[in-house]
């Protein structure tokens, strides 16, 4: 069966890898049609098949129990994760994925490492310089994501933490890792396997203190980036292999990934470099927020809420990370649609990146049957907003917080805002006045025209359905 | 391959990533931010290859573990992505009951 075994190099083996990567190609593309995007990923899936099947019949191929063993590990657990994990959790499972895809690639390049020091032969190194390169980013990626799964799903604090001396040590960490990198180039006929692994230490290391003090509120732009870099090391690894289909996958999902991560980078109003190395922790978290209890503020129940929607004409919702949390969606679809029965028209304000990535919300809302006529992008619903009678937020909070427009020295100033306090009228459900993801308080709770309802988001929703069904 | 044919290669891929991503609705981002995720566990074929020339047990070891690692990224990459996109392919209902109100 396997008489017919594919040349590694060979004409047929290319010319299958060149149907897979252009089959990618055509995915990522339809990708960003909304139309498209569901049959674009399965062509994407159709090429990875191709690509992966090639390789398997690739002459050379070899030990089938343990690719057996890793495939199925592999495939049980992806599908696992994927089948279960809720669609709140969405963003740190693409995290995730994204992680162990750079562990891969760290462990691809310490083999090579090791494969050609056993050979004791010299290491060419139009070979040894991508493998040092998939080495260094993969494990940057596989660490860096490891933590903003952690912070998302909250194993470790979400504000930004800093290490006394950070830039110092990154500095130091980066400067190791290039001079190590050099030595081992230049020692190609022998390279220290130990050094190398000193190598992969370091670049986890700096993975870590580089992801570490970045706020929650950036954590989206963070795993787009590392993402993008998870392919850039697989196109080295494809250097390093000769391999075509590695590297114009790799290649095509670094830069792609680099363009998502600016637009999304935009969308906040931020740069790149700005996230990375000033961020949120360069302001002091929380500033100010010691006494927000004794600010004055209007706290009302579910009935007084239900009231002041049930006799508005026109109602914005504004979700955010609290209704993804509360599971709040399906409840607030039905508070819609007993203002619809009423006549009152709702409409759904979404933030490019209210919850923990741009789109996020859409997800949710879509989940639960809203229309998607209803949402409306920040730039359309702005402008309604002084036509609004009623503004609820639900569980949103830096991306309502006027203090991004009004305050210079706030640490989100320049961020595009919803402008809730435009409207009317605004209810905010939140369970506390604790400030947001960013860590800073929001001037909006202490407006004369803002109602706090203190709940969870979907209980007090249920709540205010069920009253306007009473009235 | 020449490792210029392989640079000639890189290159023009950089700009057919540049040019396939332009003005991506924010409702797709995430989607298309989890497709392109599973595309680079094409790395899984390196792991493929390793395991194949390797020669000793820690090569054995590591070469499976990465296509596991891999496997993860693809797998669970592209079925996650299916799911998500699933939630918009879904056709808005007509609303039963929702009276004159439908109008423009």
């Amino acid at each position: 069966m396997l008489e017919a075994v594919l040349k590694p190099g060979g004409d047929a083996a290319t010319a299958l890898y060149i149907v897979a990567f252009s089959l990618f190609i055509i995915g990522v593309k339809r990708g960003t049609h909304p139309t498209t995007a569901k049959q674009g990923n399965l062509i994407a899936a159709g090429g990875m098949a191709i690509a992966v099947i090639t390789t398997l019949l690739l002459d050379g191929i070899g030990n089938w129990g343990l690719i057996v063993l890793g495939l199925g590990i592999g495939s049980a657990i992806g599908v696992i994760a994927s089948v279960r994990v809720q669609m709140t959790e969405m963003p740190q499972m693409v995290a995730l994925y994204n992680g162990v895809g750079g562990g891969a690639v760290a462990l691809i390049a310490w083999s090579e490492i090791r494969h050609g020091i056993s050979l004791g032969e010299e290491i060419p190194l139009d070979e040894l310089i991508p493998v040092l390169f998939a080495g260094v980013i993969g494990s940057v990626s596989f660490w860096g994501s490891n933590i903003a799964f952690a912070k998302l799903q909250d194993l470790i604090p979400t504000r930004p933490l800093a290490v006394p001396g950070q830039q110092v040590i990154n500095a130091v960490l980066l400067i190791g890792i290039v001079a190590a990198c050099v030595d081992i180039a230049l020692n190609n006929g022998d390279p220290s396997q130990g050094l190398f692994i000193a190598i992969l230490v370091a670049a986890a290391l700096l993975g870590n203190l580089v992801v570490l003090p970045i706020g929650g509120a950036d954590m989206p732009v963070v795993i787009s980036l590392l993402n993008a870099f998870t392919g850039l090391s697989a196109a080295a690894a494809g250097f390093a292999l000769d391999n075509v289909a590695l590297i114009v996958a790799g290649t095509l999902v670094g830069s792609s990934g680099t363009i998502l991560t600016m637009e999304m980078a935009t969308a906040m109003n931020r740069s790149v470099g700005n996230i990375l190395f000033a961020g949120f922790g360069g302001a002091p978290a929380g500033g100010g927020g010691g006494s927000n209890e004794d600010r004055p503020h209007t706290a009302i129940g579910a009935q007084d809420a239900a009231i002041k929607l049930a006799y508005a004409d026109s109602v914005t919702i504004v979700p955010g990370y609290g209704l993804a949390v509360a599971q709040a969606q399906h409840a607030i679809k039905e508070v819609a649609d007993e203002l619809e029965k009423r006549g009152v028209t709702v409409n759904y304000a979404i933030h490019p990146v209210a919850g923990r990535m741009p789109g996020h919300m859409n997800v949710l809302l879509a989940e639960a049957d809203v229309p998607y006529e209803q949402l409306k992008e920040m730039e359309e619903i702005n402008p309604e907003m002084p036509r609004t009678d009623v503004a609820v937020v639900v569980g949103a909070n830096d991306v309502t917080n006027p203090a991004a427009k009004n305050d210079p020295d706030s640490p989100i100033a320049g961020m595009p805002i919803i402008e809730v306090n435009e409207a009317q009228q605004v209810i905010v459900i939140k369970r506390s006045l604790s400030p947001g993801f960013a860590g800073i308080d929001n001037d909006l709770f202490y407006e004369p025209n803002t109602s706090m309802l203190f709940a969870d988001a979907k209980q007090a929703a249920a709540d205010i359905a069920s009253e306007i069904g009473n009235l | 391959m020449s490792l210029f044919t392989e640079i000639t290669i890189f290159v023009l891929a950089v700009f057919v990533g540049f040019e396939v991503i332009s003005k991506v609705p924010t409702t797709l981002h995430t989607p298309l931010m989890s497709q392109t995720n599973a595309i680079h566990g094409i790395v899984m074929l390196g792991g493929l290859i390793v395991v194949g020339f390797a020669n000793d047990g820690l090569e054995y070891v590591i070469g499976t573990i990465a296509i596991a690692f891999g496997t993860i990224n693809v797998v669970g990459g592209f079925m996650v992505t299916d799911r998500m996109l699933g939630m918009f392919s879904r056709k808005p209902k007509p609303k039963a009951g929702a009276d004159g109100k439908g109008g423009s």
